[in-house]
């Protein structure tokens, strides 16, 4: 009886102790915030054919693509590394996705044909990342900010320096549309976190990525498979980039070779960072970089629905983001509590 | 006889580290135009007394003289500019800076707008030119310059200042024979201008080719101090071990296994060789047979155990295991193969610190398993609980983080990484360092239960007395080569091996020293 009682307070307190509570706890600071200004800003109404409508679900909406690629940049900066190409590659999937519906027919069977392509294509860009990482032996930060400039590069020349725009009914559902009320890109991106997160921690990838991340030294001595390992971790940022990057086009049905996913990557590893995963390797966390994810969206839409006029919102957003990474520092954390302890042990050496 | 005074003076230096004493009372003197060298094993406290000295580390107990004055230097700088100046193993200097930047660095020759640096290169050579590298253009980077003039642009650069006591922290390791001479030559140099130099090498030869007088520490004791002319190699070497064991050793190598001799090796290698790591030789092994590697620090036993695992590709050799011939490339590959290594470097090739007991202990079995057949929970928790309880791993949770345990017990979870493999050979190196008594018995005896059961086991240790008492075969490496190989049994004690390391010259002709006349036993 008393083991039953003890269990969910047992796993309630494993989830206190994680990192990314804090970003839970900061993303309902925020919309409390905005629920003062707004007491109606929680609310969710039924719009016509039965959509949710309402502020959250724009949130989680715009919070979509970087859950997407923030999922990839964990397992890549699990491995110590980083993906600063991201964010570029997500315009060159833009561009390809448009360039090929542009002279396709509205059909369902061209949508799913130029969702294979991209990832086809975005996933050999990241095994160019992987190749130069785990073959040639180049620093990840310099092998992906070559994509990261040449990215947008490509892009223009895939649609000949044009914004292009296409019609298809079927991918701009995938932005657009809604299964059980909910948008579908979403509920994909939530899917693409559970997958991968079963994937990860089911097989022993989670171990073996940890593993190189902590130690690549002794990973490699107890058999471990480098080389292949950072492949594929890259690959998967690509593909994930790539599926990021359809959605992100998807939405208004052009890419805008320019501003498609700018600066994301920056985003997705400020996601992953809230979430728990260590700049430094090892041990990672989806959970957290989705939740971070939702967290940066969050922020962006509360900058926007408080008026903080556009010049100020990226210093607001700066500061909303340094407190809460000095909040879950563990040496912040322990100065505070050694404040505490210290102030009564004073009081002790006093009455002795 | 009158000694003048030393330049410094050590006196009963005490460091302790969290659990370990480094250094406990150890003694040191320096004298002016001499050539002092500081022998021992690794973890004798050799770089500890050095740091000690130049106050990288803090001493608990004893004092420090230098010229006479005690002295507490509060780093390397400080100790440099009181005139001790230190090169250490790996050079310290900047590879893109310009060869004069490095000699000048931090005492650039100042003009009234900034630095002069017409001035300060002319300052340069001049201080290159002392140590007979006027030849040098001091405007080219020092990247373009061998390793080992870089290793001399090191020491000028702690001429720039009055030195009066230079510490070269085994400078030679990565220098050819040419390359030493070229070194020994500038250091007679300063020792004849009566600067005193403290030198610390593992090889023999050059240590009997330059030094005046040294000093054998063990343990972190101070064994002896001796003036070279009157120390034989035999006598140096049975002091950096410790031959009070060797007779206690004797006694317990009575029962011997009996190696299947008849059998074909699980593991054969002929002309096995690296460059700059190990020359040529032959090795096999065989189903439940010790095999030992014994040669001092530096002399390739781990060079050798790592190509046998594939942790460093061979240049030359072919590889057989059960006779037919294979290559093992990596060690994903020699896992996969059978053959398991226990690095000597527990902390950064072994354990993964973060990681728990669990995690630590089914790594390798996962690996060559591959990603996608996990282990499932049951089948991690009856590795680890066999393990746990078979090698006596203390605490007995498997959930702990492995860096939370003693050295001892994570030297046992990584033998058990290696055994949950199922290898049949398995190379064990310095599996008992830096461990207390208690854990290296027990590991000890366990090994031995191994190759009962059939394994086939390489086993390095810097304690030749555990060599000598574990293994049924004894390789005798010296200077990257094989020496010797010589059964074990009742007839082998440590001092036999220390005779055969002594007497063996061959690599002084193939260096080209001038070995000094010198008294063997």
């Amino acid at each position: 009886m008393n083991e039953h009682a003890r269990e969910p307070l047992g796993a309630l307190k494993s989830i206190l102790k994680r990192q990314y509570i804090w970003g839970i706890v900061a993303i309902a600071l925020l919309l409390l915030i905005n629920v003062i200004k707004e007491p109606t800003y929680l609310a969710i109404s039924v719009g016509h054919n039965g959509h949710l409508v309402g502020n959250v679900i724009d949130i989680l909406r715009s919070a979509a693509p970087v859950m997407m690629i923030a999922v990839g940049m964990c397992l890549v900066v699990a491995t110590k590394g980083i993906d600063l190409s991201v964010g570029s590659l997500m315009a060159v999937a833009g561009a390809v996705a448009m360039e090929f519906l542009s002279s396709a027919p509205n059909t369902p069977g061209a949508a799913f044909a130029a969702l294979g392509l991209v990832i086809v294509v975005t996933g050999a860009l990241g095994a160019i990342n992987g190749i130069l990482v785990s073959v040639v032996g180049l620093q990840p930060f310099i092998s992906t900010l070559v994509l990261m400039l040449a990215g947008r590069g490509l892009a223009k020349v895939i649609t000949g320096g044009q914004n292009t725009s296409a019609t298809n009914d079927v991918f701009r559902w995938f932005a657009n549309g809604y299964v059980f009320g909910i948008p579908v890109v979403f509920v994909l991106a939530l899917a693409i976190v559970i997958v991968v997160g079963l994937v990860v921690r089911r097989s022993a990838l989670g171990l073996m990525i940890e593993a190189i991340g902590m130690d690549p030294k002794a990973a490699r001595l107890a058999g471990i498979n480098r080389r292949a390992l950072l492949l594929t971790v890259y690959i998967a940022g690509g593909v994930l980039a790539g599926f990021a990057g359809v959605f992100a086009t998807a939405t208004v049905m052009t890419v805008d070779v320019s501003r498609t996913g700018y600066l994301l990557e920056l985003d997705a590893i400020l996601a992953v960072v809230i979430g728990g995963t260590s700049l430094a390797g090892g041990k990672f966390n989806i959970t957290g970089a989705a939740i971070g994810a939702v967290l940066i969206a969050t922020l962006d839409k509360t900058v926007v629905f408080l008026g903080v006029s556009s010049s100020a919102s990226p210093a607001f957003k700066a500061i909303v983001i340094v407190a809460l990474v000095l909040l879950q520092s563990e040496r912040v954390r322990r100065m505070f509590r050694q404040r505490r302890a210290a102030r009564p042990a004073k009081r002790e050496v006093v009455a002795a | 006889m009158n000694e003048p005074l030393p330049i410094v003076e050590m006196n009963d230096i005490s460091i302790s580290f969290p659990g370990v004493k480094a250094l406990d009372a150890v003694g040191l003197r320096l004298f002016p135009g001499e050539v002092h060298t500081l022998m021992g094993e690794n973890g004798a406290g050799k770089s500890t007394l050095i740091k000690a000295l130049t106050g990288v580390y803090k001493i608990d107990e004893g004092e420090i003289r230098v010229a006479g004055e005690p002295r507490r230097f509060t780093g390397t700088a400080d100790a440099q500019s009181a005139g001790v100046s230190t090169v250490y193993q790996e050079v310290n200097l900047c590879a893109n800076l310009s060869i004069g930047e490095n000699v000048m660095l931090g005492n650039e020759v100042r003009g009234p707008l900034g630095v002069n640096w017409r001035a300060t290169h002319r300052a340069a050579h001049d201080v290159l030119a002392k140590l007979g590298l006027g030849h040098l253009n001091t405007k080219l980077s020092l990247s373009t310059l061998p390793l080992a003039i870089q290793q001399l642009v090191a020491i000028s650069r702690s001429m720039v200042e009055e030195c009066k006591v230079l510490i070269l922290d085994e400078p030679t390791s990565s220098l050819d024979a040419n390359e030493v001479e070229q070194l020994f030559g500038v250091i007679r140099q300063l020792r004849d201008q009566g600067v005193a130099i403290l030198f610390v090498s593992h090889f023999l030869d050059q240590v009997y080719a330059i030094s005046d007088r040294m000093t054998v520490l063990r343990n972190g004791r101070f064994i002896g101090e001796h003036l070279t002319r009157e120390l034989p190699r035999a006598a140096l070497i049975a002091e950096m071990i410790g031959k009070d064991v060797a007779s206690l050793n004797a006694a317990e190598a009575g029962e011997r296994r009996d190696p299947r001799t008849g059998t074909v090796p699980v593991y054969e290698a002929t002309s096995l060789s690296r460059k700059g790591a190990l020359e040529e030789l032959d090795i096999e092994l065989r189903r439940g047979e010790v095999v030992g590697l014994a040669g001092l620090l530096g002399s390739g036993r781990t060079e050798l155990a790592r190509l046998i695992y594939g942790a460093d590709k061979n240049d030359t050799g072919t590889i057989s295991l059960h006779g037919t011939p294979t290559q093992i490339k990596n060690p994903a590959k020699a896992l996969s193969k059978r053959i398991a290594f226990s690095s000597e470097n527990r902390r950064d090739e072994g354990i993964i610190r973060d990681l728990s007991v669990r995690e630590n202990m089914i790594l390798a079995v996962q690996a060559k398993r591959g990603w996608a057949r996990p282990l499932s929970r049951r089948e991690q928790n009856e590795i680890v609980s066999k393990y746990i309880a078979a090698l006596g791993v203390r605490p007995t949770d498997p959930e702990r983080p492995i860096r939370l345990l003693s050295g001892g017990n994570q030297q046992k979870v990584l033998l058990g990484r290696w055994l949950a493999t199922e290898p049949e050979v398995l190379i064990l190196d310095e599996p008992t360092r830096g461990i207390d008594v208690g854990a290296k018995a027990e590991i000890m005896d366990y090994v031995s239960g191994l190759a009962d059961e059939g394994l086939a086991v390489v086993f390095i240790s810097s304690e030749l007395d555990e060599v000598v008492r574990q293994s049924d075969r004894i390789i005798v490496l010296k200077d990257h080569r094989k020496i010797a190989e010589i059964d074990g049994g009742s007839g082998t004690s440590t001092d036999n091996i220390v005779t055969i390391i002594a007497e063996d010259h061959s690599a002084d002709e193939y260096a080209g020293l001038a070995v000094r006349e010198e008294v063997a036993s």
